[in-house]
């Protein structure tokens, strides 16, 4: 039988990275749980065979249930009835073969029903899912919201939230506004404190919400009356069982139809505050967000495999002049770039996982005891270097899974534009990728500062210290000239001292470090498993190279004065 | 009402997916060429068992199988989606069991087990495809049978409803419990595996399929449910005699390919003529004889 898992040998590689046993260790607290708790492993390799069995129930129901939904569930969405939002039958299905194998609230702890799973294994069960239905991945992976509510609400909220998620129940994370999508400064919910009842009051509108007739949404409103910007935000959470929340939209979308996207009015709705007022946005949704990009990364790559197996299969079955296209240059060419795309940006989306797990891991022990000296410094070191990959990988990844959409439909030629295919639901599916949980221009804002202040070149220097087997001595090299063109570039752009000029060339700095981190990336993993990714490693290393050095050839020419040529007409008639 | 449910599945090689090499010469079945799965109508019965034990608090379920040390991947499938303990008669004197000796095996273990109200299984194994050992269970525990099963519909003073699934419609039945049902392929489809559960269960083992050296080992004693249940001929008082290729009066005479040509159900009136002329054909067939 299909498995989505076991089926691709490369997510095994992944999970069985050295740093895990470094993860784990913190996660388990040094398997002290497994003399309370009987799911709770004994040792590394314990855990790790719990996190394969995992992947295995996760890799069936996704092949042989949510998989086989899914055209079904794009076709039919969800809809509205009296204010609630009803799903697409096959969606409930999905939802209850979920509930059954037990795929909820997994990485909370195990005293409030979960399997404290880490992030890296959570990243492999949202690709998984993903690959089978992006529009179910979204609905599943909205669970995560729990993290924050983990980390900044009260104990009380804990045990009365955390238990619900574990068992089924959905989340929503109500952000923006019909004013307020990338600057979410803006937001104008409106939360009251009702003296008499001694509880928040939530009025007004949320639009573009993802899921957003959930059972336990978390909303940022603003609290702090008169105040205009970020700093008079908070977070609340609203129960669905009070009631006073109504979808009064749903919208129609290009893809992911299965997942609902609301409009949702608040009249009065009851609701409690997360953490500290004034906090929600500057501290509290810049963590949901963190989490949803890697949600969104790992979503990427379930469709980059997808895409690909469907144009592998489609080329290898199709036979034009006498031959299978598959054995056309031109053909194979768009192919490997396929999988060499998926493997590089499989193991930045991993690389990026376990450094958050770590953080993230740390974070929590200081929940419960002073780091020591050492793990404090380690703390700060996977912090950063999180908050650098993150954009990274979910930039990269949401463009690499619209690429591979377009491609695969490119290998089905005519085939591919007709609705029968799958192919034609990825395109659409993954169009939105790049655009939520921040555009990719967007995750430039993020990532450059990292990347003019030296903090990708000195990992990238790091990462050119570690040996490559003999045949990809020379790939290493090439790679190594691409970071002096880099290092070169971002001098460039500095000594311009001109705000625009850097972000307009922020996006080419921008995938010259990502290819080169790839690169470097997958070289690693090609002298660590050749049969895996030598040839991978191979094909993205050139288109890597390629790419640098247009960029490179791009920056080095431009003056600021050019800018003029860009800028629309409207704006350049003003 | 808390029912007490015995499941019986076998372990079966995937006749589904064959390839070139899955029949010897011989004409019997290359086991060592095909995976060894969970015999697929016997997980629409162990999903009709765990409906029951979600309709009704305090009903258990337990997974029946009989094989060779390795069968004992069956019961923890079971265990993996909620069942709540299992036996494996496992011994050499039930080896090379035809459909009789398997039922003669089976029902003693349910004696054995004791004062259970349901025995469901698979309609068939996808390896054998008699049919027959649900129905002989039946026989020999003196109970009533159900067979093509398709949904319990619910249980109630002691009697289970069931729809049946029968050639050209349904046919829905009231049965006075403890009784047999068969379960068709038409019914709902098992449940996944849960994750709490599989990473409970992992290392459940009886003791045969234990290699020597187990860096778990230790666990067997300090989580007693990790021991299965391991039953001889002698653990159930079974006569040896009865059981295995001692107890098997079939004996393979040859095997040829057939097409089946066309449906295949005849349907017969309640006449004489229509049973004699039946028979005649069986006779002639080499059916029964």
């Amino acid at each position: 039988m299909a498995n989505y898992y076991s089926d691709h040998p490369e997510l095994k590689f992944h999970l069985d990275n050295p740093l895990m046993k470094r993860i784990v260790e913190l996660k388990e607290r040094d398997y002290t749980e497994s003399e309370k708790f009987e799911d709770a492993p004994v040792d590394y390799e314990d855990a790790i065979e719990n996190y394969d069995r995992l992947l295995q129930i996760t890799g069936d129901v996704a092949a042989n249930i949510i998989a086989a939904n899914a055209e079904s569930v794009d076709l039919e969405g969800p809809h509205l009835e009296n204010g609630r939002m009803i799903y697409a039958s096959k969606t409930v299905e999905n939802m209850e073969a979920a509930t059954k194998a037990g795929l909820w609230g997994l990485d909370m702890p195990r005293r409030y029903g979960g399997l404290n799973i880490p992030m890296t294994t959570f990243s492999m069960l949202s690709e998984v899912i993903s690959a089978a239905d992006a529009s179910f991945q979204n609905i599943w992976s909205l669970q995560s919201c729990i993290d924050t509510l983990y980390e900044f609400g009260s104990e009380e909220q804990r045990q009365k939230y955390i238990p619900r998620v574990c068992a089924g129940e959905t989340m929503s994370m109500d952000l923006t506004e019909p004013d307020a999508g990338s600057d979410l400064q803006r937001v104008m919910l409106k939360a009251t404190f009702d003296e008499k009842e001694n509880c928040w009051r939530l009025n007004g509108v949320k639009r573009f919400i993802t899921n957003g007739d959930s059972d336990i949404h978390l909303v940022l409103a603003r609290s702090e009356e008169g105040t205009k910007d970020g700093r008079g935000l908070s977070m609340f959470i609203y129960d669905k069982r009070e009631g006073g929340v109504d979808v009064r939209h749903i919208e129609h979308k290009l893809g992911i139809h299965g997942s609902p996207t609301c409009e949702l009015t608040y009249k009065n709705a009851k609701a409690e505050l997360c953490g500290s007022t004034r906090l929600g946005l500057i501290k509290y949704v810049m963590a949901l967000m963190n989490g949803a990009r890697l949600g969104i990364a790992a979503q990427s790559v379930g469709v980059e495999q997808e895409a690909y197996n469907e144009a592998l299969a489609y080329a290898k079955e199709r036979a034009q002049f006498g031959t299978k296209i598959v054995d056309m240059p031109a053909v194979y060419d768009m192919i490997s770039r396929m999988k060499a795309k998926l493997d590089a940006g499989r193991s930045l989306l991993y690389q990026t996982s376990r450094y958050v797990d770590i953080y993230k891991a740390l974070e929590d022990i200081q929940r419960d005891r002073k780091l020591t000296a050492e793990e404090r410094d380690e703390l700060k070191k996977y912090s950063r270097l999180a908050d650098a990959f993150t954009p990274m990988a979910k930039g990269m990844n949401s463009e690499y899974a619209n690429q591979n959409a377009y491609d695969a439909i490119s290998v089905h030629g005519g085939s591919g534009f007709i609705m029968e295919y799958k192919s034609q639901r990825l395109f659409r599916d993954a169009r939105i990728f790049s655009i939520y949980e921040g555009t990719t221009q967007l995750q430039v804002v993020a990532a450059i500062r990292y990347i003019t202040n030296g903090t990708y070149v000195n990992i990238i220097k790091e990462m050119l210290e570690n040996e490559v087997s003999e045949n990809l001595q020379g790939l290493k090299e090439r790679t190594a000239q691409m970071l002096e063109k880099l290092e070169t570039a971002i001098a460039t752009v500095k000594e311009h001292a001109n705000q625009d000029v850097q972000d307009f060339l922020g996006r080419r700095l921008y995938n010259m470090t990502g290819d080169i981190i790839m690169s470097l990336l997958i070289l690693s993993d090609a002298t660590k498993a050749p049969e895996l990714f030598e040839k991978s490693a191979n094909v993205y290393v050139r288109m890597a190279e390629e790419e640098v050095n247009g960029h490179a050839s791009y920056i080095a020419a431009f003056r600021p004065e050019d800018l003029e040529y860009f800028k629309a007409r409207e704006a350049a008639a003003e | 009402m808390s029912l007490k449910i015995v499941v019986l599945a076998k372990q079966v090689p995937d006749t589904r997916n064959v390839g070139k090499d899955a029949m010897t010469a011989e004409g019997t079945v290359n086991r060592a060429a095909l995976p060894a799965i969970f015999n697929p109508e016997d997980m629409n019965a162990l999903e009709q068992a765990l409906r029951l034990k979600e309709q009704y608090p305090g009903t258990t379920v337990g997974v029946l199988t009989m094989g060779p040390p390795r069968a004992g991947e069956i019961i923890r499938e079971g265990l993996y989606r909620g069942a709540d303990t299992g036996w494996l008669l496992t011994d050499r004197l039930f080896a090379g069991a035809d459909t009789l000796a398997t039922s003669y095996a089976l029902a003693t273990a349910i004696k054995k087990i004791g004062d259970v109200d349901i025995v469901i299984g698979g309609r068939q194994a996808i390896d054998g495809d008699t049919a027959q050992v649900g129905p002989q269970v039946a026989q020999k525990l003196g109970l009533n049978q159900v067979t093509y099963a398709e949904e319990i519909e619910k249980c109630e003073d002691g009697k289970l409803t069931i729809r049946r699934h029968i050639d050209g419609g349904v046919e829905t039945v009231v049965a006075p419990m403890p009784c047999v049902v068969t379960v068709n392929g038409s019914a709902a489809p098992c449940r996944p595996a849960n994750a709490k559960l599989t990473m409970k269960y992992k290392r459940a083992t009886c003791p045969l399929e234990r290699p020597a050296d187990d860096k778990y080992a230790y666990l067997y004693e300090q989580r007693p449910y990790l021991n299965l249940n391991q039953w001889s001929v002698a653990d159930v008082d079974g006569d040896p005699s009865q059981c295995g290729m001692a107890g098997s009066p079939t004996k393979v005479k040859e095997v040829v390919n057939i097409v089946f040509q066309a449906k295949e159900s005849k349907t017969l009136t309640s006449s004489d003529a229509d049973i004699e002329g039946l028979v005649k054909e069986l006779l002639n067939d080499k059916i029964i004889g």
